[in-house]
């Protein structure tokens, strides 16, 4: 079989919820061992109810949402309020390459698993910690989730309606701050594999955010302009925004971006005339006759189906892509033929659709390698097979409610 | 000197606008030597993209431009010529990593596909990233910012709370869903580096912008085939799961994320309303329903007699997520960002010094840092040229000439 790019790379993973956990679970997917440390004192949340749906799940191995965030991982419990277990996750973190934890500020180092601690059992450990506002800073004790962090960001400022609040965003602000930390990591295990040398990364979530809108952060420092809302508008190109289409909730992203475009869009959709009028006729007057072009254009879409606007622009060389929901998504073409679904085990029984990882390596698989651990599935491996421990010692630290 | 993190890893990167520039960013300000090539004349569409200083446009001074291509050498070539393929296959022998935004059709059509190029050089990593990735009945398809986040599905479920449920789905501000495709490249790019250091091997990653969207929405992408729902805007006035959500204060917004038990009877106790812990009724985080509705107005005037700040530092002391939404403006002026040292000055030769975001992340070995601004258009074609490729001067006016720098 062949190997992963991250074989023989191993993650001891104390974060819990989706920023955290879906780093590990990226590197997973490269082949990376990852082991999530859990404990009965406080189960990963995800595993009892789904931030998004509100759902609730009985006991711990029915969630499909912990599933996919965590799949491929091997899962443990150690309660680590008591000194056993901090001593076994020492033992663990000694044969790993990467410790990942999003805990509040000073928890690890309380529980005598911080960054100065575990480089003495293992001095080349790589040793993230991800939080709201960094690990150090006078806000750095605040606590946030993801709309929070799109919120400090900025990002949520310039997104939305321009009448309207900003957007509350939630789990893709999530799962691109453990993007960012997987990436972090990835680039410390590149140096360590050429030097040897581990380190401490400290890594901000809403700082993960404010890097995705530099230009404009850099616009109110060279021109004192605050940049707002704008719905789907851009500050150069017309048309650049999203029509309504034939159907139910049904819409087609549009996007012209230059004369040669706006000719073939134009003579594509019945209405070579447009290029000739002084009001559409070069960007310049597009942009400032935006509104009425959208209207004439959403006349014009109304009556097509989204896929039908796709398959007439694209023909004639025009950005457009329907705004697709879920089941389009899992029916369309292109994608059935990419192979954007993964089915996995899932643990609550039957079989469960997930998104597979984005990309296709041409020698190292990237793949789902399987569902996400059961809770403490992994104890007997670990403590067993990876620190040798025999399955009396297991019993008794079982027992004595260390490994819970 | 500080060490770099992906020092020694040397990177070719022939792409335009925010993706792939993006992704290349992450990897030079990390270390990475990166030679970009743009075409001769007007080069990366990002410079004619602004926001310029003054705004008046300057190929060299935009926004966009000088933040996406820090720490790059700059060099212009012409592919469209046979000369200019036979440069770019020399430099592509001198780089182990090649990163690339061309429609697949496009790299055939020039033979610098990833079949031909590593017959040059085995093990080499080319990281070509596409709207539609490399294979399907899409591949050759434009599409923007606009239409990435929309046909990602993202756009579908955004705003996920709106006032009108008859207006339009929206992208992410900015080009927001470009960064994210970006940062997916670059770390599919580090983990081909990480496996050609341990087997010298080389490979294509086929990279797809959409699908990098997807992943970031997977729970909900995957609602469909397993529970045979389609989530979608949902009516502002319709959430009573009492978890917050936004909140308008005194000068602005605030976003709460009450989700545990105790972030709950700390707010109650704060707002002077030990009460509504002690109700019952109010204690599921996700169901806080009607009795939450009646409370409501008494939140809002809570909200409406203090400035977002104060909100902001009141809720955090005593451990409630309930944090401001902050404006540019607001971001740059940041004290916990500043505090970080968060924004570095940059000075560059035609556009002056101005502020830029660093890293969300502080290596405390191998820092992150700004080693050189953005090229000017062409600005290393002798160094690179004559330098590393071992053309002579006379070659050079002669390639400029021609048209091929």
């Amino acid at each position: 079989m062949s190997r992963g790019p991250l074989e023989g790379v191993r993650i001891a993973d104390f974060t819990f919820q989706w920023a955290g956990p879906y780093a590990s679970t990226l590197l997973a997917y490269m082949g990376a061992e990852a082991i999530h440390v859990e404990s009965s004192r406080r189960p990963d949340s995800s595993r009892r109810i789904s931030i998004t749906t509100h759902r609730r799940y009985t006991g711990l191995n029915q969630s499909p949402v912990f599933n996919d965030i965590n799949a491929g991982k091997l899962g443990i419990t150690l309660d680590l309020t008591k000194p056993k277990a901090v001593k076994l996750a020492k033992r663990i973190v000694e044969v790993c390459d990467v410790v990942a934890q999003n805990m509040r500020p000073a928890v690890m180092e309380r529980l005598g698993l911080g960054y100065e601690a575990l480089r003495e059992v293992k001095p080349d450990i790589i040793y993230l910690s991800s939080s709201a506002r960094g690990a150090h800073g006078p806000e750095c004790a605040y606590v946030g989730y993801a709309p929070g962090f799109a919120a400090l960001g900025g990002l949520s400022h310039i997104t939305g309606y321009p009448d309207e609040p900003p957007v509350n965003m939630a789990g893709e602000i999530d799962l691109a701050s453990a993007t960012t930390s997987a990436f972090a990591i990835l680039a410390a295990l590149n140096h360590k594999q050429r030097t040897g040398e581990g380190q401490h990364i400290d890594l901000s979530s809403s700082e993960a955010i404010s890097v995705l809108i530099g230009e404009v952060l850099m616009d109110y420092d060279m021109n004192r302009r605050v940049q707002s809302r704008d719905g789907n508008r851009d500050d150069i190109m017309a048309p650049h925004n999203c029509y309504r289409c034939n159907g139910d909730d049904k819409w087609v992203s549009i996007v012209v971006s230059s004369d040669e475009e706006w000719e073939a869009f134009c003579e594509a959709i019945g209405k070579p005339e447009w290029t000739k009028e002084d009001r559409f006729c070069d960007a310049h007057s597009r942009k400032q006759n935006e509104e009425e072009l959208d209207r004439l254009i959403g006349q014009w879409t109304i009556s097509h189906t989204h896929y039908q606007v796709m398959d007439i622009l694209q023909k004639a060389g025009v950005a457009a892509v329907p705004s697709f929901n879920s089941e389009e998504l899992y029916r369309d073409p292109h994608l059935k033929e990419r192979g954007l679904f993964t089915e996995i085990d899932c643990p609550a029984g039957g079989k469960q659709i997930v998104v597979s990882p984005p990309w296709k390596f041409s020698v190292t698989p990237v793949t789902i390698y399987g569902r996400g651990p059961l809770f403490g599935e992994h104890n007997q491996y670990v403590f067993g097979e990876l620190l040798g421990m025999s399955n009396k010692e297991i019993k008794s630290l079982i027992d004595e409610q260390v490994i819970y | 000197m500080a060490k770099r993190a992906l020092e020694g890893a040397k990177i070719l990167e022939y792409t335009s606008l925010v993706t792939g520039p993006y992704c290349v960013k992450l990897l030079a300000d990390l270390g990475a030597e990166v030679i970009k090539v743009e075409e001769p004349g007007l080069g990366d569409k990002a410079r004619t993209r602004g926001s310029f200083p003054g705004d008046i446009p300057h190929p060299e001074k935009s926004a966009l431009f000088l933040y996406l291509n820090t720490n790059k050498m700059g060099l212009t070539l012409n592919v469209n010529t046979p000369l200019g393929r036979k440069i770019f296959k020399e430099l592509v022998k001198w780089a182990d990593i090649l990163v690339e935004d061309k429609a697949p059709e496009v790299m055939e059509e020039l033979g610098l596909d990833y079949d031909a190029l590593k017959v040059m050089n085995p093990k080499l990593i080319m990281t070509s990233i596409t709207p539609f990735g490399q294979t399907g009945p899409y591949r050759n398809y434009k599409a923007h910012h606009l239409n990435i986040y929309h046909g990602s599905g993202l756009g579908y479920i955004t705003p996920a709370q709106v006032s009108d449920l008859e207006r339009e789905p929206l992208k992410g501000g900015g080009f927001a869903g470009d960064y994210f495709s970006g940062l997916y490249a670059a770390l599919a790019t580090l983990g081909a580096l990480y496996a050609q250091g341990e087997t010298g091997l080389g490979q294509h990653v086929d990279s797809s912008r959409q699908q990098a969207i997807i992943n970031l929405q997977r729970v909900q992408a995957a609602a469909y085939p397993n529970e045979k729902v389609n989530p979608r805007r949902t009516a502002r006035s319709g959430d009573t799961s009492g978890m917050g959500g936004i909140m308008r204060c005194k000068d602005g917004y605030v976003t709460a994320t009450l989700v545990e038990d105790h972030q709950w009877r700390s707010f109650c106790q704060l707002l002077g309303h030990p009460e509504w812990w002690e109700n019952e009724k109010m204690r599921d985080t996700y169901a806080r329903g009607e009795a939450y509705r009646e409370i409501e107005p008494l939140i809002s005037e809570w909200m409406m007699s203090r400035t977002k700040e104060e909100v902001y530092h009141q809720c955090q002391a005593v451990g409630c997520p309930v944090v401001p939404f902050l404006s540019p403006d607001e971001v740059v002026n940041d004290r916990q960002l500043k505090a970080r040292g968060f924004f570095v000055e940059v000075d560059h030769p035609k556009a002056g010094k101005i502020k830029y975001p660093s890293a969300p992340y502080q290596f405390s070995e191998t820092p992150w840092s700004v080693k050189r601004p953005a090229p000017l258009l062409g600005q290393h074609n002798d160094e690179v040229y004559c330098q590393l490729l071992g053309y002579t001067k006379e070659d050079l006016v002669r390639l400029r000439e021609a048209g091929i720098i």
